[in-house]
């Protein structure tokens, strides 16, 4: 039995869910995303450190999505053929979740485990530590953050990064992040 | 000197460069997908400006929220400013952050302990 989208998405809209989204990452998209979440009363409505995170961190997940997401698999239960990703956010209880999916071509999934693995192994500390270096290392790509990204998600949240990769075929895995702000 | 002014939008920041002042400001959001695109221009100008910079250029940055794309390029105007500074004309930077912000307490924190230059940070009171 292979990898169901559909499940998957179904089992992360638990809690209250303030934004789903399924379809191409595109400026546009991302712009409509953040409106929608700014709007929202929920959120509103929360201490402006949690809503300020909560915006920070949507911004930051939905951007790597962006930069970094594999085109998805021309299949026919999947039509879009662009930048393929998934975004929920929602609220459990007293934390907000946020939970991205993408397809990631099997020959890039180590490299993309490792960085995360290697992000959650360092102490507050030390993510302080290596965010300044690589900021104020001069090769960063043109891309994104280079590799500021996930380390800011870490910083900001105080929390670890939980992921879960999934067969999809012989090329692709489906790759599953949450990210949790308290 | 040509003054440039950008009008903020929901990912870009209010800009505004003053070479007649030597004011730069900052204000608002700096989320864009491409930042290299939107601050570019800002970054050119700097350079022009650097080469007949005023004796004193004061820099107001108020942001309330950057992504990590944009931090790099805050950088890079930062790191143009430390070369106009060690040039022997005043620079001073001020860093205005949200009462509790404690995320943007830390940016400033990390630039400052990055670049050479005299930076103030402000706590605004909401």
């Amino acid at each position: 039995m292979g990898f169901d989208l559909d499940k998957w998405v179904l089992h992360k809209m638990q809690g209250e869910v303030l934004l789903h989204y399924v379809g191409e990452i595109t400026s546009d998209k991302i712009t409509e995303a953040l409106t929608k979440i700014e709007s929202n009363l929920n959120i509103k409505n929360e201490k402006n450190i949690i809503r300020k995170k909560v915006f920070n961190v949507f911004v930051e997940c939905i951007q790597n999505l962006f930069h970094h997401v594999d085109e998805s698999p021309k299949a026919s239960d999947i039509e879009n053929k662009g930048k393929f990703g998934i975004i929920i956010l929602a609220k459990d209880n007293s934390f907000y979740r946020i939970s991205t999916g993408n397809f990631v071509r099997i020959d890039k999934i180590n490299i993309i485990k490792d960085r995360v693995d290697q992000v959650n192994s360092l102490s507050d500390e030390e993510i302080k530590s290596v965010y300044r270096d690589i900021l104020g290392n001069e090769d960063i790509t043109i891309k994104g953050g280079g590799g500021l990204g996930m380390l800011d998600i870490v910083r900001k949240t105080g929390n670890k990064l939980e992921y879960s990769v999934y067969t999809y075929n012989k090329e692709l895995v489906f790759f599953a992040l949450d990210v949790y702000i308290s | 000197m040509e003054t440039i002014i950008r009008e903020g939008s929901p990912k870009t920041p209010y800009v505004m460069l003053d070479g007649e002042k030597g004011l730069i400001e900052i204000k608002g959001r700096s989320i864009p997908e491409n930042s290299v695109e939107f601050y570019k221009p800002l970054i050119d100008w700097l350079d022009t400006y650097g080469e007949d910079p005023k004796d004193t250029t004061t820099v107001n940055v108020q942001l309330e929220y950057f992504n990590t794309s944009s931090s790099k390029c805050i950088l890079d105007i930062f790191k143009k400013l430390e070369l106009i500074y060690k040039k022997g004309t005043k620079v001073q930077i001020n860093w205005y952050y949200e009462e509790d912000d404690e995320d943007m307490f830390e940016a400033g924190e990390d630039y400052q302990s990055i670049i050479n230059i005299p930076f103030s940070m402000f706590e605004m009171e909401e």
